[in-house]
């Protein structure tokens, strides 16, 4: 029952922090979006503006509110982002909430599927190079991670376009489906064509991490005690890696993916500008070139929700691997 | 081949890259900038090695002024960065609620990605070389501080930095003194790394439209210009400058790297 109290404890106090962070980031958010010089109305019209007296200019600034203290439309935005209501994205003349639901899951496809591509293969990688340490494919791919972390996202993807898209005419030049079908006739195979390239850079994007990360502590254990007794019992070295090296890398090799995050989603941004992806990170740039706050707020929100999470599953797996972190801290 | 062999081959590898960058875009002038019309999207020649743009630029030229443009606001961006790193650690390192504070503020800084951040900030200031460098310093302090915070516990723990203070002196003396020239090789090591990171986020930020302004020669703005020839079939446009860039950021990933494995072998087996 003490344990029960303690841990709801930590639950709530965990909680308390994801509020207070969150919270903090919308304030650092909405400050910026103020300091900007640029002004919604004039964003909002664009050439239209020519064509729009200074009167109109000032209705729609009270329109939505921007004639009020900063503190007054901070407040109303966030009163009415608890009830749901994230404001009016100008960008797309949707709701922010419909345009968050409609692209977050071409997001979810793209960056989602990267996510957990990249963890998988950057863990059988990490496990072959560091089961080979010193020899050819341990070289191989430790040359191929360097390589590719040095390697800019979105000039991996004009590579690949260029290559597979225009020059073999293996998968289709951009987008989520064919240009001019409507979203909801696109088979399932015309998606799978579509998403194929974003996701082979993406996931590529990803995997150098988690396999440097996974060869060193396959290293490690390799070199332990109990792995020389188990060789000595006779253990080959298939049985060693799976029964030794997989169950031991592989705790730190998730805490590592859920670390990596942020850092895919970062990536996302590019890779879904190269392909002209549907996704949160091309509504982003969209969102920044025409000055949509709301829309601006709403995914720096989401994103660092999902960031942070990420963040602190990394931290709570590295604490059960090892209890003495939780001490140090 | 022994580290100290590797960090020299790697030293000498980026240094002589930087001179290189440096000795071109100076001796260059105004090749790559000024349009020539009759030359417009030629492939690979021996005239032009890297090709021609839209606008008849000799890409070569194009591409190594925009890698001085890279290491100018990479190298920049970096220090500014290390300095904040030094400062919150610095303040961290006065007091247990200091302490606490600049946790906070790191973690808050650590749940929006580079690139968004990136993006918030420069709208925040309006774009412009100013403002990418300064969007890159605020965004990358995080992770250096991280690791200083870390360092910093191990210095006020050991002996001598106890004896120094149980001798009365101040905690400004024991950090200036005894913790600063500790954290000296992290730091450099850290701003060595930090570096490309910052080449690398400058150019995907040019290339979405929000960092360097788009009449400059920067990697960004030929890679973006790019991708409206890529379905013509003009690879040229796209592979020369980021082939460039690629080589700046691995020779400083290589000399960061080897100078981390000099300074601390036991901790990185890489």
């Amino acid at each position: 029952m003490a344990l029960d109290l303690r841990l709801i404890m930590r639950a709530l106090r965990l909680l308390a922090r994801q509020v207070l962070l969150l919270t903090v980031v919308a304030l650092a958010v909405f400050a910026m979006m103020k300091a900007s010089p640029v002004d919604p109305v004039t964003a909002y019209l664009g050439p239209a503006m020519a064509r729009v007296g200074p009167e109109q200019t000032a209705q729609i600034a009270a329109a939505w509110g921007l004639d009020q203290s900063p503190a007054t439309q901070f407040l109303r935005w966030a009163g009415q982002l608890l009830t749901g209501n994230a404001g009016h994205s100008t960008a797309y003349n949707a709701p922010v909430t419909q345009v968050l639901a409609e692209r977050g899951l071409a997001s979810l496809a793209l960056t989602g599927l990267a996510w957990a591509l990249s963890g998988l293969l950057g863990f059988a990688l990490g496990l072959v190079a560091g089961a080979t340490e010193g020899r050819w494919p341990d070289r191989v791919i430790r040359l191929w991670c360097y390589l590719l972390a040095a390697t800019p996202t979105f000039w991996l993807g004009m590579l690949a376009l260029a290559l597979f898209a225009v020059t073999l005419g293996w998968a289709p030049v951009c987008c989520a489906g064919p240009i001019g079908l409507p979203p909801d006739e696109v088979t399932p195979g015309q998606r799978l064509a579509h998403l194929a390239l974003p996701l082979a850079v993406l996931t590529l994007f990803g995997v150098a991490q988690i396999a440097l990360h996974t060869r060193m502590k396959v290293i490690e254990v390799l070199a332990s005690d109990y792995v020389l007794l188990a060789r000595a019992q006779g253990a080959g070295l298939p049985d060693i890696l799976l029964r030794h090296a997989a169950r031991n890398a592989g705790l730190p090799a998730l805490a590592a993916l859920f670390a990596a995050t942020g850092e895919i989603i970062g990536g996302s941004v590019l890779a879904e500008q190269v392909f002209a992806w549907p996704g949160l990170g091309r509504a982003t740039v969209e969102a920044g070139l025409k000055g949509d706050v709301p829309l601006l707020m709403a995914i720096a929100l989401l994103t660092a929700l999902v960031v942070s999470s990420g963040n602190l599953l990394a931290d709570a797996l590295a604490r059960r691997m090892d209890p003495r972190l939780t001490g140090a801290a | 081949m022994t580290g100290r062999l590797r960090l020299i081959a790697a030293a000498g590898l980026a240094a002589a890259l930087i001179l290189a960058v440096a000795l071109a875009s100076w001796g260059l002038g105004a090749r790559g900038i000024a349009a020539d019309f009759g030359a417009r999207l030629l492939p690979p020649s021996p005239a032009h090695p890297f090709g021609t743009d839209h606008m008849g630029r000799d890409l070569l030229a194009r591409s190594l002024h925009g890698l001085a443009l890279s290491l100018r606001v990479g190298l920049a961006a970096a220090g500014l960065s290390a300095l904040i790193a030094v400062a919150v650690t610095g303040l961290a390192g006065l007091g247990r609620r200091a302490d606490a504070v600049a946790g906070f503020v790191t973690d808050v800084m650590l749940a929006l990605p580079h690139l968004l951040l990136l993006l918030l900030l420069s709208f925040m200031l309006g774009g412009g070389t100013a403002a990418v460098i300064l969007a890159i310093a605020v965004s990358h302090w995080p992770r250096l501080a991280r690791i200083l915070r870390g360092e910093l516990r191990q210095v006020m723990a050991m002996p001598y930095v106890e004896t120094s203070r149980a001798l009365g002196r101040p905690r400004r003396f024991v950090l200036v003194h005894h913790v600063l020239p500790h954290l000296a090789p992290q730091l450099l090591v850290g701003v060595l790394l930090m570096f490309p990171h910052a080449i690398l986020h400058e150019a995907g930020l040019t290339f979405l439209g929000f960092g360097l302004d788009p009449s400059r020669p920067a990697t960004g703005v030929m890679l973006a210009e790019a991708m409206r020839h890529l379905g013509a079939g003009r690879w040229w446009l796209a592979v020369f400058p980021g082939a460039m860039l690629l080589a700046l950021v691995l020779a400083f990933d290589l000399l960061g790297g080897s100078l981390r494995r000099l300074l601390s072998p036991a901790e990185v087996r890489l």
